[in-house]
C-alpha cells in the first residue's frame, strides 16, 4: 500500500462541532484560570455557544456531506436531532441556574460539562462509522457520568454517579464488542459499505454477525433506558441532582435513540427481519413495565425514570416499523417528549421549601389552591404525558401507532394502546393529588420569570400543538427521508 | 500447532466472559468492578487487532487505539467518582451502594 498524498478533510459539515469543541476548552480556561470569574459568566458563555452552533447547524442545510473518510455525516436527519439536543441541553441550562444557586453548586465546570456532553450527543447522530459512533457515546456518557455525582457531598447523588457510571461502562464494553464483531466478519466499520453487505439477499449473515448486532442492540438499548437494560434509570433519575436528571431525560435520550434508528435503518436495514423481533420485544418490555412499575411510585423523579422508560418504549414503536413513517413517528415522538419534560422538570424544580428540594409527589397535595397556575400547567402536562387528545402526547403517540399499523405489526400497536391506558393512571393520580388531596403543610413555590416563562411554554406547546403541527411534521418527514434512499 | 483467528476470538471471548460476570457475582470490592470493566475493554481490543491483522484492514488498529484512550479517561472518571463516593460514605463495599433500591 503506498500512502496517498495527505488531503486535509472536509471540516466544513463539522463546523457546529467544532465550535462546540473549542467553545468548551475556552470557557473551561476561563473557569481554570479566572477563578474570580462567577460561574454565571461560563454559563452565559455556554449558553451563547449553544445557540451558535443551533444557528450554524440551521445554516448548513441542503444534502448529505460526509468528510473524514465517511466518519462524519451531516444530512437532514442529523440536523434535525441536533437540534433538538441543542434546545435541550440550553434549556436544562437555564432551569438549572435556580437550582444550582441555591444548593450552593455553580461551579463552572457544570456548563463546561453539559457543553461537553452536548458535543458527544451531536457526534452521535453524525456517526457515519462504528469508531465515531463509539467515540460519540463515550463522551457523551462520560461527560453524563459526572454531572450525575455532581452534588460531591450529597450521598444519593454520588451513588447514582457510581452505578450510572458502572452499568454504563459494562454497556458500551458490550456495545463496543458487537461493534469488534461486526468489523471482524463484515471487515469495515462503514455505515455506508455496511448497508452494502447487508444489503446482498444473497448473503446469509453468519453465527458471529448476529452476535455482533445482539451486542450492539443491547449496548444501544441501554443507552436509551429501553427493558431489560433499564436497571439503572430509576436509581440515576431519583439520585442524581434534579437538573441533572432534566437533562438525562432530555437531550441524551435524543441522542441515544436518534443513533439507535440510523444504525438499525441505514446499514442494518438489509438485517430488518433479525432485528424487527429484538426491537418488538424490547418496544413492548419497555412499555409495559413504564406504564405497571409507575404505579406505586411516591418519589416524583423516580416516577418520571420509569415514565421515560415507558415513552421510549412507545419511540420504539416506530423504529419496530422499520419504514420511513416509522421514523418520521419517532423523530416526532422525541420532539414532543423532550418538550413536555421541560415543564415538568421545571415544576419539579419550582417544589421545594426551606429544607431544600421537595420531592415526594404527595407534597404536591393542594397545589390546586395555593399555586393555581402552576396545577394547571403541570396538569396540563400530565394529560399530554398520558397521551389524552387533543394534546401534544396524543399526537406524538398517534404517528407511531400509525406506522405500526401500516407495517402490519397490529399486536404491537394493540399492546401499546393498552399500556398507555394502564399508564394514564398514575398521570391522572398526580392531578388528583393536586386538585383534591389536603395539603399536609401549606405550599408557596414562587418561580423564578426563566422557570415561569419554560413551563408557560411547555405547557403551551402541549396545549395547542394540534392547531399548527406541520413545521414539525413535515421537518421531520424530510428527516426521515434522507436514511431511506 | 497454528495460531489461528479463532484462538484469539475465543482469548476475547473468554475475557469478556470474566468482565462480565466480574461485575455481576462479585459481591465485594467496588475496585473489582473497575478492573472487570478494563478487562471488557481489553477484550475488545484483541479482538479488534486480531481482526485487523487477519483481514489486512487498519481501521481495526486505529479502532483499538481510540479505545485505549477512552479507557484510560473511564477509569480516571470511574476512581474519580469513586472517591467521592468513599467520602461521603467511608466504605466502598458493593452491598454498602443501597441508598436507591432499583
Amino acid at each position: 500500500m503506498t500512502p496517498d498524498a495527505f488531503v486535509p478533510p472536509n471540516l466544513l459539515p463539522a463546523l457546529p462541532e467544532i465550535l462546540m469543541a473549542c467553545g468548551a476548552m475556552a470557557l473551561l480556561m476561563l473557569g481554570v484560570y479566572r477563578s474570580h470569574a462567577p460561574a454565571r459568566v461560563v454559563t452565559q458563555g455556554a449558553l451563547f455557544v449553544l445557540m451558535a452552533a443551533a444557528a450554524l447547524v440551521l445554516l448548513q442545510g441542503g444534502a448529505r456531506v460526509e468528510t473524514f473518510s465517511g466518519g462524519f455525516v451531516s444530512d437532514a436527519f442529523s440536523r434535525f436531532a441536533k437540534i433538538l439536543i441543542l434546545l435541550g441541553s440550553g434549556v436544562t441550562l437555564i432551569m438549572s441556574q435556580g437550582y444550582l444557586r441555591r444548593e450552593h453548586m455553580d461551579r463552572f465546570e457544570f456548563p463546561v460539562l453539559v457543553l461537553l456532553a452536548t458535543l458527544g450527543m451531536m457526534m452521535m447522530v453524525s456517526a457515519g462509522d462504528l469508531i465515531s459512533l463509539y467515540m460519540g457515546l463515550e463522551l457523551q456518557s462520560l461527560a453524563l457520568y459526572v454531572l450525575a455525582a455532581f452534588k460531591r457531598d450529597s450521598q444519593r447523588a454520588t451513588e447514582a454517579g457510581l452505578k450510572y457510571f458502572v452499568l454504563g461502562a459494562l454497556a458500551s464494553g458490550i456495545l463496543l464488542y458487537g461493534a469488534s464483531l461486526i468489523y471482524g466478519f463484515t471487515g469495515t466499520v462503514n455505515f455506508v459499505k455496511l448497508a452494502a453487505i447487508f444489503g446482498d439477499d444473497h448473503a446469509q449473515p453468519g453465527l458471529g454477525l448476529i452476535f455482533g448486532l445482539v451486542f450492539l442492540t443491547a449496548g444501544l438499548a441501554f443507552k436509551i433506558s429501553a427493558v431489560p437494560f433499564h436497571m439503572w434509570t430509576p436509581d440515576v433519575y431519583e439520585g442524581a441532582p434534579t437538573p441533572v436528571t432534566a437533562l438525562l431525560a432530555s437531550a441524551p435520550k435524543v441522542a441515544a435513540m436518534a443513533l439507535f434508528v440510523r444504525v438499525m435503518s441505514q446499514p442494518l436495514l438489509g438485517m430488518v427481519g433479525e432485528w424487527q423481533q429484538i426491537v418488538v420485544f424490547i418496544s413492548i418490555a419497555s412499555m409495559v413495565l413504564g406504564a405497571v412499575a409507575a404505579i406505586g411510585q411516591k418519589n416524583i423523579k423516580r416516577l418520571m425514570a420509569f415514565s421515560s422508560i415507558g415513552h421510549m418504549g412507545f419511540a420504539l414503536v416506530g423504529l419496530a416499523a422499520g419504514t420511513e413513517e416509522g421514523v418520521q413517528g419517532v423523530l416526532i415522538y422525541l420532539a414532543i417528549y423532550v418538550a413536555m419534560n421541560f415543564g415538568v422538570f421545571g415544576c419539579i424544580l419550582a417544589m421545594r421549601n426551606k429544607g431544600g428540594q421537595m420531592e415526594a409527589i404527595n407534597d404536591l397535595a393542594g397545589l390546586g389552591r395555593s399555586n393555581p397556575m402552576m396545577a394547571l400547567a403541570l396538569a396540563l402536562l400530565m394529560f399530554s404525558l398520558a397521551g389524552i387528545p387533543p394534546l401534544a402526547g396524543f399526537f406524538a403517540k398517534f404517528y407511531v401507532f400509525l406506522a405500526a399499523v401500516h407495517a402490519g405489526l397490529y399486536v404491537l400497536a394493540v399492546i401499546g394502546v393498552l399500556a398507555s391506558v394502564i399508564g394514564a393512571y398514575y398521570y391522572l393520580r398526580i392531578i388528583k393529588i393536586m386538585y383534591f388531596d389536603e395539603p399536609a403543610e401549606a405550599t408557596n413555590w414562587p418561580m423564578s420569570p426563566p422557570l415561569r416563562l419554560i413551563v408557560a411554554g411547555s405547557s403551551l406547546f402541549s396545549l395547542f400543538f394540534f392547531i399548527y403541527p406541520m413545521p414539525l411534521v413535515t421537518g421531520a418527514a424530510t428527516a426521515a427521508a434522507v436514511l431511506f434512499k | 500447532m497454528e495460531i489461528g483467528i479463532s484462538h484469539y476470538l475465543t482469548l476475547a471471548a473468554i475475557l469478556l466472559a470474566i468482565g462480565v460476570l466480574g461485575i455481576f457475582i462479585n459481591r465485594k470490592n467496588i475496585i473489582i468492578i473497575l478492573m472487570s470493566v478494563e478487562l471488557i475493554l481489553l477484550s475488545v481490543n484483541i479482538n479488534l487487532v486480531a481482526f485487523s491483522s487477519f483481514l489486512n484492514d487498519l481501521s481495526g488498529q486505529v479502532f483499538a487505539l481510540l479505545v485505549l484512550t477512552v479507557a484510560a479517561g473511564e477509569a480516571a472518571i470511574g476512581l474519580a467518582i469513586l472517591v467521592v463516593y468513599f467520602r461521603n460514605r467511608g466504605s466502598i463495599a458493593v452491598e454498602d451502594i443501597n441508598l436507591m433500591k432499583g
